[in-house]
C-alpha cells in the first residue's frame, strides 16, 4: 500500500517538475527541474527494485550529464532569460501537436492489460549480481563497442572544444 | 499490490508528451537538448518496467545502453553548442537557421 502512495507521489513530482523544466524561463532553473525528474525517475527504478539501474541513473544523469549541463550554462553565461519568445500561434500549434500525440499514445494504451509473470517487490533480475553476469556473458560484444562509442565521443568533443581552430564566420 | 503497467504507460507517455512540446516551443537549443533528455527517460522507464513484469532481465541491459549512448550524445552536442555559441554568440535556434533550406 505504502508502494502504491509512493509511486504516484513520484508520478506527480516528476510531471510538476518536467512541466516546470518547460515553463522555466532562466535555462538554470530548467537544469535545477530536470535533476528533480532525474531523481523522481530514480524512486520508480528502486520501486522495480532494479537497483542497478536507479544508481546507474543518479551517477550518469544526475551526476555527469547535468553538471555537464550547469557548466555550460554557467561558463558561457548563458543565464539569460529568453528575449522574444517565440510567436503565439507556434506555441499554440506546437502545445496542440505534442497534446495530440499525448493524446494518441493514451488512447492506444487505454484497456491495455498484460499477465504479470512476476511481482516486481520480490523480482531478483534489477540486482547488480545478476545483470552483470548477464552483461558480461550474452552482451560482451556491444559492451566492449560501447567503449569505443564513448573514446570516440571524448575525441569528438575535444576536437570541437579546441580554441584556436575556429575561423570567424559569422559576427 | 502490484502496479498496473497500465499506469507506468500513461505516465511515461505523459512525460514524453512533455519532452515533444519542450522541443517544439523552446528556442534554447540548451533546453531543446534537456527536452530530448525527457524523451530517453520516459522510454527508459517504461524499458525497465516492462523487464521487471516480464521478468526479462534483457530490458534492463537494453536501458543501460541507452544511457551510455545518451551520455555520449550530451557530450557531443554540448561540445557543438558551445562551439555555435563562440562563432555566433547566440544559441537561439531562430537565429541559426543557416542550414533550414
Amino acid at each position: 500500500m505504502f508502494t502504491t502512495y509512493l509511486f504516484y507521489f513520484l508520478c506527480i513530482l516528476a510531471i510538476y517538475a518536467a512541466l516546470m523544466v518547460l515553463v522555466s524561463r532562466k535555462p538554470i532553473h530548467s537544469v535545477l527541474y530536470l535533476v528533480l525528474v532525474f531523481f523522481a525517475i530514480a524512486g520508480h527504478y528502486i520501486l522495480l527494485n532494479a537497483q542497478f539501474l536507479a544508481v546507474v541513473h543518479i551517477i550518469v544523469y544526475a551526476g555527469a550529464i547535468m553538471v555537464l549541463f550547469l557548466f555550460t550554462v554557467m561558463l558561457l553565461n548563458l543565464n539569460r532569460e529568453e528575449t522574444s519568445p517565440k510567436a503565439g500561434w507556434v506555441k499554440v500549434s506546437a502545445i496542440v501537436a505534442g497534446g495530440l500525440l499525448m493524446l494518441v499514445m493514451i488512447g492506444v494504451f487505454r484497456g491495455y492489460e498484460m499477465a504479470v509473470t512476476s511481482n516486481p517487490a520480490l523480482t531478483q533480475i534489477g540486482l547488480v549480481k545478476n545483470l552483470g553476469r548477464i552483461l558480461f556473458d550474452d552482451y560482451i560484444i556491444p559492451f566492449e563497442l560501447s567503449s569505443v562509442l564513448f573514446l570516440t565521443a571524448m575525441i569528438g568533443a575535444v576536437m570541437l572544444g579546441k580554441k584556436e581552430q575556429i575561423k570567424k564566420t559569422y559576427d | 499490490m502490484v502496479i498496473p503497467i497500465l499506469h507506468y504507460l500513461t505516465f511515461c507517455s505523459v512525460l514524453f508528451g512533455i519532452g515533444v512540446i519542450g522541443v517544439l516551443v523552446k528556442r534554447n537549443a540548451l533546453v531543446i537538448l534537456m527536452s530530448i533528455e525527457l524523451m530517453i527517460n520516459s522510454i527508459n522507464l517504461l524499458l525497465a518496467a516492462f523487464s521487471t513484469y516480464l521478468n526479462d532481465p534483457a530490458g534492463q541491459i537494453f536501458v543501460f545502453f541507452i544511457m551510455v549512448v545518451a551520455a555520449a550524445e550530451v557530450a557531443v552536442g554540448l561540445a557543438i553548442i558551445v562551439l555555435i555559441f563562440r562563432t555566433t554568440h547566440t544559441i537561439d535556434i531562430d537565429v541559426l537557421n543557416k542550414l533550414k533550406w
